[in-house]
């Protein structure tokens, strides 16, 4: 009787430091953010007002006002529009592309397979910037500089994602594929038909990936798009660092507009999101 | 009447040809072209001013490479942002994965809270904190916290001996959550009998720790420690919106390096040597950190 009220005790003891510790170290550690989303809601003269005090996180005043600012002086409907409509072909080239690459890989029995699949595992590990200059070299010879193509069209091929595909088709069961052969299936039929309404779970985990890597990227985009009406989002919010007025109140209204499609994104996909960052560790 | 199976063999090669050659000649298109380009460019003077005048100059640009002082100094940082952001944000995501690991009722809150600073782009992240560290105490926050509680307050990006720590600090705290990610998948993995096994033998959780945890995770490490370790080398986001490189060439990283050359100077051929030996650095990094990976087995 008395060990079990006092193993009670220490349940409850532990459970209580779980709760509070991480709640301590959560806010702690998002606290950057928070103070980046309060200062968003204040008026320009109120940011940097009460610095040391534990008011720099309560927007008294809280308005919407710097986002108005920000909608009209940055053009956020036009820039996510750019966004948006560059990462939506992507995805569609990729997975689209990559996913009959990756079955092909998977399942076909074809002279040069090994080679093809060498090929890919060798080309993950080469990195964009080792090969940005001769890219954009090849870019300004399309006359693609400054256009959705130059975007767009050398990201479709991603040996990540054929990898991702490959590893998922493998565990295909062959009787499935059989079965549907007998059927009178051919082989583009019944993949597209039978295997890919069976792998969404792939889909949605290559397409959150590389929505965030996108989404994020912002290398490439600054090379590339030089044109003020073509911004993507990070570029957009990067220049409007550097702009006179600089406003931090908008700036840190601009940050915070940028992170909502990904919070979004992160709330309705998660679970896939969550899945495939964890996969890609166990797999490799 | 034709055999079946040689029909169905047929097809299926079409069919193979059909999905492979599209995203076959795209990944030759983008990646091995331009690839080729970076070496074949790295032996030929080609500035970008002057695109009729490409002369083949041997070794010359590794040559004047490896004299550059710069190209050293972009060298030596980004060894070092590498030799201390990996450990760091390694550790930090295994601490908060061992914090969050447990199947308890709210934890995803937690996780989530974790992660949050993922769900931002690495540019906003540098905007933010490029505003968070400014010197002057009634304007950074971070400075405002240190001399409330009676330190002195530091130029945290415009001087060169600290530069380079708050980029690393910034990046960790940003990176953790993906990786935390990843080790809580490898936490899950481990079967709870093993603990229960060393709970019936006294073990400490310290123990278990060391015993249990950590040998299980061994291939999630390897893992996390080579991807974090790759991101790490291909730093330019943070010193490009922080530092621009500064103050006095103290954030000025290899991939920095190769795009003032090439993008900025106009020294094409250059930069692309720079890039070559970049890609050299890089498989070079990820063989050496594979040899040490091994050698724990």
């Amino acid at each position: 009787m008395n060990t079990k009220s006092s193993i009670g005790r220490k349940n409850a003891l532990s459970r209580f430091l779980f709760y509070f510790g991480n709640l301590l170290i959560g806010i702690v550690f998002v606290s950057p953010l928070l103070w980046m989303v309060c200062a968003s809601l204040k008026p320009e003269a109120e940011i940097f007002a009460n610095m040391n005090s534990i008011k720099t996180f309560i927007p008294t005043h809280a308005s919407l006002n710097n986002y108005i600012e920000v909608f009209t002086r940055l053009n956020i409907p036009n820039v996510l529009k750019n966004t948006l409509l560059y990462i939506a072909l992507i995805l569609a080239g990729d997975l689209f592309f990559n996913s009959i690459c990756g079955y092909a890989l998977a399942k076909f029995d074809f002279k040069g397979r090994n080679l093809v699949l060498s090929l890919v595992i060798a080309l993950m590990v080469l990195p964009m910037e080792a090969i940005m200059l001769p890219l954009y070299i090849e870019m300004s010879q399309l006359h693609w500089v400054n256009t959705l193509q130059a975007l767009v069209i050398p990201f479709i091929p991603k040996c990540f994602s054929i990898y991702m595909f490959r590893q998922f088709f493998v565990d295909v069961p062959d009787e499935l594929i059989e079965a549907a052969s007998i059927d009178g299936c051919g082989p583009a039929r019944t993949f597209f038909k039978i295997v890919m309404p069976i792998s969404k779970t792939v889909y949605a985990t290559v397409f959150i990936l590389d929505f965030v890597a996108h989404w994020n990227d912002f290398m490439w985009p600054f090379l590339v798009m030089t044109g003020e009406e073509k911004r993507t989002i990070q570029l957009a919010v990067q220049v409007f660092f550097g702009t006179q007025p600089v406003h931090y109140s908008a700036i840190m209204a601009a940050l915070v507009i940028s992170a909502i499609p990904m919070i979004l994104m992160f709330v309705f996909m998660q679970k896939y999101y969550v899945e495939g960052i964890a996969s890609s560790g166990i797999k490799g | 009447m034709a055999d079946p199976n040689r029909i169905s063999k047929r097809s299926e090669h079409v069919a193979a040809a059909a999905f492979v050659t599209p995203t076959l000649i795209l990944l030759i298109a983008f990646l091995v072209v331009p690839m080729i380009y970076t070496i074949y460019f790295s032996i030929y003077r080609y500035q970008i001013m002057r695109p009729n005048d490409i002369t083949f100059v041997d070794i010359q640009n590794y040559i004047k490479l490896f004299k550059d002082k710069d190209f050293w100094h972009a060298f030596r940082n980004t060894l070092y942002f590498t030799v201390v952001v990996v450990p760091v944000q390694c550790t930090l995501a295994l601490a908060l994965a061992l914090l969050v690991a447990s199947k308890t009722r709210g934890v995803a809150f937690f996780r989530t809270m974790y992660f949050a600073p993922q769900l931002t782009s690495m540019v906003v992240i540098s905007i933010l904190w490029t505003i968070l560290y400014n010197s002057n105490p009634s304007t950074g926050l971070i400075n405002s916290l240190l001399t409330s509680i009676g330190l002195e307050s530091v130029n945290f990006l415009s001087n060169p001996r600290t530069a380079m720590n708050s980029i690393i600090f910034m990046s960790a705290w940003q990176g953790a959550g993906y990786q935390m990610m990843i080790f809580i998948a490898g936490l899950q993995a481990i079967p709870a009998s093993h603990y229960e096994a060393a709970s019936v033998d006294g073990a400490t959780g310290f123990q278990k720790l060391i015993y249990i945890t950590l040998p299980g995770l061994k291939s999630t490490i390897k893992y996390v420690l080579m991807i974090t370790m790759i991101q790490a080398m291909k730093l330019f986001t943070q010193p490009y919106v922080m530092t621009k490189g500064g103050p006095q060439n103290a954030t000025k990283t290899l991939v920095y390096y190769i795009y003032t050359e090439g993008f900025q100077e106009g020294n094409f051929g250059y930069a692309c040597s720079a890039a070559a030996v970049f890609f050299v650095i890089v498989v070079t990094m990820s063989l050496i950190m594979k040899r040490i990976t091994m050698a724990k087995d």
